[in-house]
């Protein structure tokens, strides 16, 4: 067992901050991406015009950038919203933008725009003879969506999910720029005052790619799962 | 006092943006009667079946299942929707509907995609349910593929299977939509089979169909469409042997 100099506790806790982060990501990134596809499918040209902003803007701008934009920007609108509603109702309102909520924020909506686009074509795979047929058979429309839409859905979807997630899993590390004490920035400072890069970094790669592997495993699980009654061509 | 008629449609009319699809057709059924639609493509026989479940909403005219009027209003932009939801969607549970091409919930077995229906919208226990699927797989000779999802299937199976889910609504009056049309030849006859023994049983049924020989033989009432309207109507003694039309005299003469 390598010896992680006392930094071991640390850089666990570090990683439970790295997991907590990208699932919490991930589910704020489905629940946006949902949002997102079904706008962009929707008849409504607000709806189609908002959706199609978001992803446009989130795609186009560095995962940094927008990560610094959230951070400092977000503090400094809890500032001057903390001012306003102060000096103008009297009501004494504040937080602390702390790294985590940002890192939330950040990767959720960035990796939301791109869920978007993966639902959105997952949802007009699905052959229209299948909604058809649940419509003539006096389906309402929420028991459309929820027994043959979301399950055919999901079969296009889930391995452009698979895709999204392990890079949303790989941009956590991101977070440690704004100063959030993950596994990463728990290894920077380590190697640093250890003066062994190798020693610390090495360890936290590995922990990556065992998530990355593990959840592959999982997909790939799940894949075959919502791909039952396909037959695979020959 | 007369049985209620399953299904009367009044005057149908559907026009998509400027063209008009459907000119006004009208058709009363009785109990047991079997409706043979027939006619050139883009005749507007499939539109008229897919507005008898709103599956289409006609752009005039009236359709009333078991005596019950579907109810319509006018939207915003001025357009003809059903005032209704909840209603059409008791009524389309009353008029199942086989297309032509199966759509089999694909990630479902054959068990599965038959008992959905019953039990989610027409609440029937799931234990009864598949007691009725059981039945109707027997009927249309499938029983032994219960547990085989669509894809597992030849097309007449899955058609059969179709047909199955249909009979399991046990409803008003049965929509075909060219149930044969996607089959390869040797598997019509499977299909067209379990349709006749339908009609012997005194099922309504409404098909819209190319085979000529099913209409003449099995219907009780034969439309001919051409151009959105009703070019010869009447028993198939009457529209095949001694039509009035000459449109119907032409599609009926040999191709070469």
């Amino acid at each position: 067992m390598i010896d992680l100099k006392g930094y071991g506790p640390a850089l666990l806790e570090g990683a439970v901050v790295t997991i907590e982060l990208a699932f919490l990501s991930l589910t704020l990134a489905v629940i946006l991406g949902l949002i997102g596809a079904s706008a962009k499918l929707s008849k409504s040209r607000v709806a189609i015009g908002v959706a199609t902003t978001y992803t446009t803007l989130i795609r186009g701008v560095p995962d940094l950038v927008m990560m610094l934009l959230f951070y400092y920007g977000g503090q400094v609108a809890v500032n001057n919203l903390s001012d306003y509603l102060y000096d103008a109702h009297g009501v004494d309102f504040f937080f602390q933008f702390d790294p985590f909520i940002a890192g939330v924020l950040t990767i959720g909506l960035i990796f939301g725009a791109y869920m978007a686009e993966t639902f959105r074509g997952a949802f007009l795979a699905v052959e229209s003879g299948q909604i058809e047929a649940a419509r003539a058979y006096g389906f309402s429309r929420w028991r459309t969506f929820h027994r043959i839409i979301f399950p055919q859905m999901l079969r296009h979807a889930l391995p452009g999910i698979g895709n999204n997630w392990q890079v949303l899993l790989k941009t956590t590390a991101l977070v440690s720029i704004i100063g959030l004490t993950d596994m990463v920035r728990v290894a920077e400072e380590a190697a640093k005052a250890e003066r062994m890069p190798f020693h610390f970094f090495i360890p936290v790669a590995f922990v990556y790619l065992s998530l990355t592997a593990g959840s592959e495993l999982f997909i790939k699980w799940l894949t075959k799962r919502a791909n039952v009654g396909v037959v695979q061509g020959t | 006092m007369a049985e209620t008629a399953p299904l009367i449609c009044r005057d149908i009319h559907k026009t998509f943006d400027q063209l008009e699809v459907l000119k006004g057709i009208s058709l009363e059924t009785r109990k047991g009667d079997v409706v043979s639609l027939i006619g050139s493509s883009g005749s507007g026989k499939s539109t008229f079946l897919r507005c008898i479940n709103m599956l289409e909403t006609p752009t005039s005219g009236d359709i009333i299942v078991h005596g019950d009027p579907i109810r319509f209003t006018t939207n915003r932009k001025g357009e003809r929707v059903p005032a209704d939801n909840r209603q059409v969607e008791l009524i389309r549970a009353r008029l199942s509907m086989v297309f032509q091409s199966f759509n089999l919930w694909s990630h479902m077995t054959v068990m599965e995609n038959i008992i959905e229906a019953p039990v989610h919208v027409l609440k029937v226990p799931k234990k009864e349910a598949i007691e009725r699927a059981e039945a109707y797989l027997n009927k249309v000779g499938i029983y032994e593929r219960k547990d085989y999802y669509p894809a597992q299937m030849s097309g007449g199976q899955q058609q059969r299977a179709a047909i199955a889910r249909a009979l399991a609504m046990e409803p008003e009056v049965m929509l075909f939509d060219e149930p044969t049309s996607a089959l390869d030849p040797e598997l019509v006859g499977e299909v067209l089979r379990v349709m006749q023994n339908l009609a012997e049983e005194g099922r309504t049924m409404i098909v819209v169909t190319h085979e000529m020989s099913f209409a003449r033989d099995v219907s009780t009432q034969v439309l001919f469409l051409h151009q959105g309207v009703i070019e010869e109507q009447g028993t198939p003694d009457k529209v095949f042997d001694n039509p009035d039309s000459e449109r119907m005299r032409q599609f009926l003469a040999p191709k070469f």
